[in-house]
């Protein structure tokens, strides 16, 4: 009896609200928060702090979001998922927008009907040995033996490099990340391989991570990026240009300290003005208002700041801009003009 | 000569005390680790496998580890056994999940009334039973009142629930809920009413046909297909049904196999009596035959218990969840023995203390069919 009125109550007290399908923002404005999709937790990248107050990476372009359509970074919800169930959280509509260290493949793309934003951060898939190995190329590794996690692009992208290369190897089957580090440090397989963001963090959190090195090659190419649900062309636009807000932001200077000042009056510089509302009414066009942008660099800061913050060089990750960085400083960013 | 014996007539000497190397811890290490050339084998064997592991386990988990460190460098730095600050600095997190830290008394007394609640449930003796036992009455309501707010509360979405709080959430639901109505269903499935039966059958091979992930994940993402567009249910009540369901299911087999062991003259002294159907199923079968399932029942409780931990795949962080997600954190990597043995203990104490009352009920109900 006691059990039946529990399920009763618990029946009433859930939430069952009805709302339009096709247009996410009106859902998310009308929710008031925004559901992010991210990962059950990747170093650098998306992880509960000790006070369960999510960071990272990826959570910041959630927070800027979220700042930008509605006012408030601290206004998303996240849901965590793991690299199985992601896509279906988003397709099914659990969630509004994915961040979550995705490879934007033509696949994904075309046969899971999503529609992936700029790239956020070009990864690639390396190796790591121990230096004691003596290695100072991937091409000396024949007849290593390589922990792999079963079932991913890693297991197929490393194929494809020993076979190209005529080398061998003798792989070592692994389930997790964790595992593949723990056979790893065992000795149990010569190599570790896995993108080379995760090898930074993985290397950092080593007791001694003077002696292993990571070697120079990158075998794949993995553009991480945000995605959403195909067939919402407005909440796609939004997502697309949050991201290049904050990379234009990073390219034109705009930081989290002086955007309210940039913003207070038009500048010198146009496309600054653009950005931040004062000149012309861009907002208008993905649905927002002037200050869309303005709000997401308050709430997260730019690229760079992001970056530094989360997996930059002075952070337990230390990652290297690399190909990360703006075009002018010889990285692969470029921000397309908001005009 | 004369010795004390003496000194008593022949029959009336008091009892000596039995010989020293027979009573005792002496007797006890003799009888069972020492009696026959095998057992001391083995016991000098485990003597040695303790010898090798004890002093290591030891000294890592508690002489040489680090209980306050802000991060694990500093762990490191301080000393090299566990570096047990990373759960220092998290057990709010683990104990609470999201739930926002102002309102955390709350899910604190509702846990406090859960145990007054189940201490009078199972506990005849207990002091004020009978107010407690009302308490019990209305707990399903002021627990959910207390954990979701409104009313006067603060509310507070599901979605923030988290660690050994969402454990015990879907625990505690799904053992309260999954006993009666696995009981029904296993009525059901020896109705003589064909329609009563087969659905039961059906229902009870589907689920147990299915793994739970698999319902989980229905529950959490196929669902929205299946339902009207736009209609949104709360993610939590979806695995609380399915839990339910699927705990249900192995229950009523359990019960099942608790009434097969009753005599088929236990039912017809019933009828003879006049007993209506409910009548003699709640006054003389069902006693009997749910004393006779107990451990089968316990059993099905731990592990549903323990299955909570899959609730992860939906994304919902029960405390592996949270430990996983808090080893991602630059600042603790790595620190995964650490993380498996604080919820392993967790597990392990709530489970223990399940299968204790088993065996406490057990004994209390034994009224002579013991073996």
């Amino acid at each position: 009896m006691r059990s039946i009125k529990y399920a009763a109550s618990l029946a009433a007290i859930s939430a069952i609200s009805v709302s339009a399908q096709a247009a996410t923002l009106d859902d998310v404005k009308a929710r008031g928060e925004l559901n992010c999709v991210v990962s059950t937790g990747v170093a650098g990248f998306a992880a509960p702090d000790d006070s369960g107050k999510w960071s990272g990476f990826d959570v910041d372009f959630c927070r800027a979001v979220a700042a930008a359509v509605l006012g408030d970074g601290e206004k998303v919800k996240f849901v965590p998922t793991t690299g199985k169930t992601r896509f279906t959280v988003l397709n099914s509509g659990e969630g509004d927008i994915l961040f979550r260290n995705t490879t934007e493949t033509m696949s994904r793309d075309a046969d899971l009907k999503l529609t992936f934003l700029p790239v956020n951060y070009y990864d690639g898939q390396g190796f790591m040995v121990p230096s004691a190995l003596g290695v100072a190329s991937a091409k000396d590794l024949d007849g290593a033996s390589v922990c792999i996690q079963t079932g991913t692009t890693t297991e197929l992208n490393l194929a494809d490099f020993f076979r190209v290369n005529n080398i061998s190897y003798e792989p070592v089957p692994v389930e997790t990340n964790a595992e593949a580090q723990t056979n790893y440090l065992g000795g149990r397989c010569d190599v570790f391989t896995t993108d080379a963001s995760g090898l930074a963090s993985t290397r950092a959190s080593f007791e001694k991570p003077d002696e292993h090195v990571i070697l120079p090659e990158i075998i794949s190419k993995e553009p991480l990026g945000g995605a959403v649900r195909q067939g919402d062309d407005q909440w796609a636009d939004i997502g697309k240009w949050v991201v290049n807000a904050l990379i234009a932001a990073e390219e034109l200077g705009v930081t989290q300290g002086n955007v309210a000042e940039m913003a207070k009056a038009a500048g010198d510089v146009p496309s600054i003005n653009r950005l931040l509302g004062t000149e012309g009414d861009f907002g208008s066009m993905i649905g927002l208002d002037a200050q869309w942008a303005l709000r997401a660099i308050q709430a997260v800061g730019n690229y760079g700041e992001s970056f530094d913050r989360n997996i930059g060089p002075d952070t337990a990750i230390g990652l290297q801009r690399g190909l990360n960085a703006q075009w002018k400083d010889g990285g692969i960013l470029y921000a397309a003009p908001i005009r | 000569m004369s010795t004390p014996e003496q000194k008593y007539a022949p029959g009336t000497h008091p009892d000596l005390p039995p010989p020293f190397a027979s009573t005792g811890p002496i007797k006890w290490i003799r009888e069972n680790l020492f009696s026959s050339p095998a057992n001391v084998t083995m016991t000098f064997l485990a003597i040695y496998a303790l010898y090798l592991i004890l002093p290591g386990a030891f000294s890592w988990a508690f002489s040489d580890a680090t209980f306050v460190a802000e991060d694990r460098n500093e762990c490191r730095a301080l000393n090299s056994g566990a570096c047990w600050a990373f759960i220092a600095q998290r057990w709010q997190l683990f104990t609470f999940g999201f739930y926002p830290p102002d309102e955390r008394w709350r899910v604190v007394l509702a846990f406090v009334l859960l145990i007054l609640v189940v201490i009078a449930l199972l506990w005849e003796n207990c002091p004020a039973r009978k107010p407690l036992l009302i308490l019990a009455c209305v707990f399903p309501f002021l627990a959910t009142w207390l954990l979701l707010g409104g009313f006067g509360l603060e509310k507070v979405s599901t979605d923030q629930f988290g660690g050994f709080m969402l454990t015990i959430v879907i625990g505690v639901t799904g053992i309260a809920l999954s006993l009666p109505i696995g009981i029904l269903l296993a009525l059901g499935r020896q109705s003589n009413l064909p329609i009563i039966k087969y659905a039961c059958v059906a229902f009870i091979e589907f689920i147990r046909g299915v793994p739970l992930i698999t319902l989980l994940f229905v529950a959490s993402t196929m669902l929205s297909y299946f339902l009207p567009p736009g209609t949104n249910f709360n993610l939590l009540l979806r695995v609380l049904i399915m839990v339910t369901l699927f705990a249900s299911a192995y229950m009523a087999e359990v019960i099942r196999g608790g009434l097969q062991a009753i005599p088929k003259g236990q039912t017809e002294a019933a009828d003879a009596m006049g007993l209506k159907y409910w009548q003699s199923m709640r006054l003389i079968v069902l006693p009997q035959a749910l004393k006779i399932s107990i451990p089968g029942i316990v059993n099905t409780f731990i592990g549903l218990y323990k299955d909570t931990t899959l609730v992860i795949v939906i994304g919902l962080l029960d405390p592996l969840g949270i430990g996983q997600a808090s080893l991602a954190d630059t600042k603790w990597q790595g620190l995964s023995s650490e993380v498996y043995l604080f919820v392993a203990i967790f597990f392990f104490i709530s489970c223990f203390a399940m299968a204790r009352y088993s065996l406490y009920l057990e004994r209390k109900l034994d009224t002579g069919y013991k073996r």
